[in-house]
């Protein structure tokens, strides 16, 4: 006996209950299976690039810190960077290690944020997120050390940081290194070997090799799919070049492998935050030369970082005055949406939340 | 985002993107007519005033007894837009919990909530989402504005998307000012909402009704 | 590291592939006609030398006079990158450009957000919706000559 169905469209509106962001989807399912699928964006826009034209180069550091809301270091780091190289301006060394360190500790905040999201959309409900959300306000004490800010935290300068580090910071990050391991093997141990995880997990949400790097997909999702790619290999900034550490890559791409890549990649922030202090040297945070308010000579300049979403970048261009004259921010979250259908055509409908919770997006940065 | 050839799954080959756009242009009109109309905040009525009805003792006790038992067992929705939403999950995370605080069940939906915590920008395309979510609410119902963003458009005042203030879509009881507000901000001004509570009376005006 | 290419360098590359279509020179970019560009990035894509597979980003800027177009290339095989940029149209009036989506998919989102917000033509684009701002927004807001 044959049942006769019909196909539905219904919209996932911007808000539900899987704490992603507001990000709206209208999908085609038949039964349980997807037909089609098309993302609506843009209920966070709030016109960062146009904003950014009318404030000072030190004044736009406060607009890029919310737009990857999870990983503000890291904002920072890709737009000081670009600053730099267009006003010709050398930062000074303790500057360049401290603002290591901070992206390193934001690149194990972001990660275990992630997974915690992921896991909760599986059904585990809170009992992991608690567990990564305790990590990450060890990590948040820390930065408010630093600058006194715990999330968007505007702590970098062109030429550098904008205040050096205290004195009870140096014992409460060798704390943190001691212990952060243990808790890492913890959450390996229970979850990558769970049954439940496992059968909901592989195979589910598959990107293939072939397909990423012409839809220019970065970042761990790349790393996922098996490609080598990782910019603080390639094409080192700061000094990434003398620090040596490896990149986990998957072989599938499926959203298995997708969550083991982040938990390696914590672990080998932490290998990077060991062989930080051993190389840090007292000085200056930034260097006096530098002007207050920055005034570079015109050109333009893209300097792309590895981001724990991506690649990230800022292109500036300027015409010689205090303000940007164009501010454009290649953001990593935006572009790795590209392939969303392709990775969802045919899977359940349960499966929609756990592939796009993989693929990491933080929303202020797809919509800036 | 569908690509060069739509595959043969979609609706009489039509793929999905192509189908919806009379619907869009319908949500934009919407969300312009909407611009042009909320133009000033909404009003929220005082309750400093006194009222000069005599009230006998019966009433203030059961006064006390209907406010106590409202205030302690406030359900918030889950209403995180951007950044703020992280602060306000690290509020209800273990560190500083907001459990104790009678918000026990962070609601999915709006139906059954009491509180509606708008943590974020408030874009003019998310507009009539807002309002929808809040119509859905029933009375009693309280809302607390957090973050600059939410309160008068923050850093992002003079954009041509952002609006200014969540006031303008919605009445708004306690505003929470902070960029992002630490969590202990929140839980003070969580604690605020219980002091205006206290302050409600069954013969004068009903909790939590505005318009 | 990766070897950038200076303005020279692309333009030897260039004139390899496709003689009489760079306009100018900077210190490290070019300047092509935009008829060329198609068969130019198709070249530089599929190229044994070049093999320029993962475009970094697709954007526009709006120099008072002119509209431009900004793309950044990398090469993940060969590990180097380069800046190509085009003049679209002829002043201010209806600016358009041949899209780049069948040669790099991940060309859709990025041209799809310049087309919102600065007002400029994809031809041959399969799905040219407004992305960040909702359909009956009036006018291209990253423009210069645009009031609030």
């Amino acid at each position: 006996m044959s049942i006769r169905t019909e196909p539905v469209t219904m919209n996932v509106g911007p808000i539900h209950p899987s704490t992603h962001g507001v990000f709206r989807m209208r999908v085609t399912f038949d039964g349980e299976e997807i037909i089609d699928v098309e993302p609506v964006i843009g209920y966070l826009h709030r016109g960062s690039e146009k904003l950014a034209e009318e404030r000072t180069y030190t004044q736009v550091v406060t607009l890029t810190d919310r737009m990857d809301y999870v990983a503000s270091m890291t904002n920072n780091q890709s737009y000081i960077l670009s600053v730099e190289k267009l006003a010709g301006i050398t930062p000074s060394p303790r500057g360049v290690w401290l603002r290591m360190i901070a992206s390193e500790l934001q690149r194990i905040a972001s990660h275990a944020v992630a997974n915690g999201f992921l896991i909760n959309d599986l059904g585990a409900w809170h009992t992991p997120l608690l567990y990564m959300l305790r990590e990450r306000e060890k990590i948040l004490e820390m930065f408010e050390m630093l600058c006194g800010a715990r999330i968007t935290n505007s702590y970098l300068r062109p030429g550098g940081v904008f205040m050096d580090a205290p004195d009870q910071f140096w014992p409460a990050l060798n704390r943190f290194l001691d212990e952060m391991p243990h808790r890492i093997d913890d959450i390996e141990n229970l979850l990558s070997t769970n049954e439940i995880v496992l059968i909901r997990t592989q195979n589910v949400g598959v990107l293939k090799k072939d397909e990423c790097l012409n839809a220019s997909i970065t970042g761990p999702v790349l790393r996922a799919s098996g490609v080598d790619w990782d910019l603080r290999h390639k094409n080192p900034y700061d000094y990434y070049d003398q620090i040596s550490f490896s990149r986990p890559l998957g072989e599938i791409g499926d959203n298995h492998d997708r969550f083991l890549v982040r938990i390696f990649e914590m672990r080998e922030s932490l290998k990077i935050l060991r062989q930080c202090i051993e190389n840090i040297q007292p000085g200056p945070v930034r260097p006096k030369e530098v002007p207050f308010l920055v005034r570079p000579p015109k050109g333009d300049s893209y300097v792309p970082i590895e981001s724990p979403k991506g690649e990230l970048g800022f292109y500036l261009v300027s015409d010689g005055g205090v303000s940007p004259f164009r501010c454009h921010v290649r953001a990593p979250s935006f572009i790795n949406l590209t392939l969303l259908r392709e990775m969802v055509l045919g899977d359940k409908i349960a499966d929609l939340f756990v592939t796009f919770g993989s693929l990491d997006v933080n929303m202020g940065e797809v919509d800036r | 985002m569908a690509m060069n050839n739509p595959s043969e799954n979609v609706i009489n080959g039509i793929p999905l993107y192509q189908s919806t756009e009379e619907l869009d242009i319908e949500e934009g009109l919407q969300i312009n007519s909407m611009k042009a109309t909320h133009k000033s905040p909404i009003p929220v009525k005082d309750l400093s005033e006194t009222d000069d009805i005599k009230k006998s003792a019966f009433v203030t006790s059961v006064d006390f007894l209907l406010n106590w038992a409202r205030k302690s067992s406030i359900f918030p929705a889950q209403f995180g837009l951007a950044c703020c939403a992280f602060e306000m999950i690290a509020s209800a995370a273990s560190r500083f919990d907001l459990a104790r605080f009678g918000a026990e069940r962070f609601s999915a939906t709006p139906r059954q909530a009491d509180l509606m915590i708008v943590a974020g920008t408030v874009t003019w395309k998310m507009a009539p989402a807002i309002r929808t979510m809040y119509d859905q609410m029933s009375d009693p119902k309280w809302i607390i504005s957090m973050g600059v963003c939410a309160t008068s458009g923050g850093p992002y005042f003079e954009s041509y998307a952002v609006v200014p203030g969540v006031n303008h879509i919605v009445p708004v009881d306690i505003y929470v000012p902070g960029c992002p507000p630490r969590p202990d901000a929140l839980l003070y001004g969580v604690m605020q909402l219980h002091e205006k509570i206290k302050k409600y009376s069954i013969m004068g005006s009903a909790a939590g009704q505005n318009d | 590291m990766t070897k950038v290419f200076s303005g020279e360098m692309i333009r030897e590359l260039i004139d390899d592939l496709e003689p009489e279509s760079v306009v100018s020179t900077n210190n490290d970019s070019v300047h092509i006609k935009s008829e060329s560009a198609l068969k130019i990035f198709n070249e530089l894509k599929n190229k044994e030398n070049c093999q320029f597979d993962l475009l970094s980003s697709l954007t526009a800027v709006d120099y008072i006079d002119r509209f431009e177009m900004v793309y950044h290339l990398t090469s993940t095989v060969h590990n180097h990158s380069l800046v190509i940029k085009l003049i679209c149209g002829e002043g201010r009036k209806e600016p358009k450009v041949s899209s780049v989506v069948s040669i790099w998919k991940g060309a859709d989102l990025q041209e799809r957000e310049v087309w919102d917000l600065m007002g400029i033509t994809f031809e041959n684009h399969p799905n040219l919706k407004r992305l960040l701002l909702w359909e009956e927004f009036p006018g291209h807001p990253l423009r210069k000559d645009y009031l609030r």
